[in-house]
């Protein structure tokens, strides 16, 4: 379990214009994100000697974005073969690569062009071989098609259904409407998501994220050091990663997994919580990897804000709403301000844990939770300010 | 016209479920020690750890576990002719789980727990998938 309660914090962030096509290399929009972030701390590059990804092999090495920004020497510099679960995890690796003497300030980042490049979400390509040997002969390929068997189970199990999905990607475009960096902001309505295009039934178009373009950048050094960098350091309380003894080959395989209706997060909660010393009910806002919206139900339930299959009527009613009881997505999410592969989760997290959301600042908050992945293996973080 | 989807690419634990399937026969591993059943193949017990590795011959029936609609094929060209299709996690009497199509009814008709029994499609010569339609 997690055991820095508090000794370190994220000093910095950054990112890029998240588009369609960015017409650059990976590797310079990750430069860019990281150059930002340094500066936002108010560090110069020659601060920097730890870097960490994570990719799919659709990005550029650590070691090539330390070398393109200038890094002196980097004591740690490291590369995730992994989706959107190793969001924070990267972030707690940092962590532990600092407290391990490696490094001093970690820079942390996911670059991709995910749209005008390798499309993550339109399916891999067609080799059939290890686990996916059982899958795509059948044709199931993509993600989309991987999370709606999902989602089917806990409509089976529990009744949840379009209209509590369809609430989510109605929330989440309204709070993107407010965030000058979303892809997406004009708003929709129920009736533009019922009569969004059915993708793979249970799913229609917009319960599927976007696709895009850009990088985010976050910078991790101990809150001693970050104390006296130039924004009012956001502590890490806790975290955790992981996802129990049937998280299969790679991402897609599920054919292990007990249980569809429930995802990782009941195997990380208790951790989670412990590290950090607080439980859900003292979370003012929270930033969950929506994938899809489905995803948003499972974490919900698992991470203890309400029981198994009391998600859907957890979403409904304006609880989600910057206004509502437990805001979520502030910045409209993977589903509306961009897929950056879950890491913009953890950058909205830090904007508004500062009071810096602009339009979008939610009031008060002093605890934000940022959770990353949706099927059998994920991270999460509690942050504060 | 040649076939065109994903075909399976066997590896030294996974062939002789294909070689299984390409007889009309649908195999699981059990484990040669502690007796344990699993898919997909692979060569270590996950409860004992042994690798002694036995195949034993499924009864071909089992139950829809979950299923999905395929309505938007990906990649077009190669699925446009398929779609709606289903793809179903079905739970074989022995309690594995395998991915596969359900074949032999609507999509609306598939429903939670169906009953469903193998059947196996030959796609090419060497390859032959196995998947379920209504029992």
């Amino acid at each position: 379990m997690y055991a820095l309660r508090d000794k370190y914090a994220l000093a910095g962030i950054g990112w890029t214009a998240f588009s369609k096509n960015s017409g650059r290399t990976v590797r310079s929009l990750a430069s860019e994100a990281c150059i930002k972030a340094t500066a936002d701390a108010g560090l110069k590059v020659s601060d920097i000697d730890g870097i960490v990804s994570y990719n799919f092999g659709d990005s550029a090495p650590a070691i090539a974005v330390a070398t393109e920004i200038g890094v002196p020497q980097a004591g740690y510099a490291v590369d995730f073969q992994s989706g959107g679960n190793a969001a924070n995890l990267i972030i707690l690796s940092a962590v532990a690569a600092i407290e391990a003497g490696l490094a001093k300030n970690v820079l942390c980042y996911r670059a991709m062009n995910g749209r005008s490049g390798f499309r993550l979400g339109g399916g891999r390509d067609l080799s059939a071989y290890n686990i996916t040997q059982y899958t795509a002969p059948f044709g199931w390929i993509t993600y989309p098609q991987a999370m709606a068997m999902w989602c089917r189970r806990h409509m089976i199990e529990y009744g949840t259904s379009s209209e509590q999905l369809g609430e989510i990607a109605v929330q989440f475009r309204k709070n993107a409407a407010l965030n000058e960096r979303a892809m997406q902001r004009t708003p929709i309505t129920m009736d533009d998501y019922y009569n969004s295009r059915m993708i793979v039934d249970p799913f229609h178009m917009l319960d599927i994220c976007l696709e895009t373009d850009g990088a985010c950048a976050v910078l991790v050094t101990s809150a001693d050091r970050a104390k006296d960098m130039k924004h009012k350091p956001i502590h890490i309380m806790g975290g955790a990663y992981g996802g129990g003894p049937n998280q299969g080959e790679d991402l897609f395989d599920a054919i292990r997994w007990p249980d569809h209706a429930h995802n990782y997060a009941p195997y990380i909660a208790d951790d989670l919580w412990k590290s950090a010393g607080v439980g859900p009910q003292d979370i003012d806002i929270a930033q969950i990897y929506d994938c899809f919206t489905y995803s948003i139900v499972m974490q919900l339930e698992g991470f203890g804000f309400c029981k198994p299959g009391e998600g859907g009527p957890f979403v409904q009613g304006g609880r989600i709403a910057p206004t509502g009881a437990l805001p979520l997505n502030t910045a409209g999410g993977l589903l509306s301000e961009g897929y950056i592969h879950g890491l913009n989760h953890v950058v909205e997290a830090v904007q508004q844990l500062r009071g810096d959301a602009g339009a979008r600042q939610v009031p008060d908050v002093e605890i934000c939770l940022t959770t990353a992945g949706a099927m059998t293996c994920g991270s999460a973080l509690v942050l504060r300010n | 016209m040649s076939y065109d989807k994903p075909l399976p690419v066997l590896d030294p634990e996974s062939t002789p479920f294909w070689e299984a399937c390409r007889g009309h026969r649908l195999k699981i591993v059990k484990c040669g020690d502690c007796g344990q059943l699993r898919f997909p193949p692979t060569s270590f017990c996950p409860n004992c750890n042994s690798n002694c590795v036995e195949w034993v011959e499924a009864s071909g029936k089992g139950t829809v576990f979950s299923w999905i609609v395929v309505r938007h094929p990906v990649p077009k060209d190669v699925y446009a002719g398929d779609v709606p299709y289903v793809v179903a996690l079905v739970t074989l009497e022995e309690g594995v789980r395998m991915p596969t199509n359900i074949v032999g009814c609507a999509p609306e008709d598939v429903t939670a727990s169906m009953p469903v029994a193998v059947q196996f499609r030959d796609v090419t010569p060497e390859i032959t998938l196995p998947v379920f339609a209504p029992a």
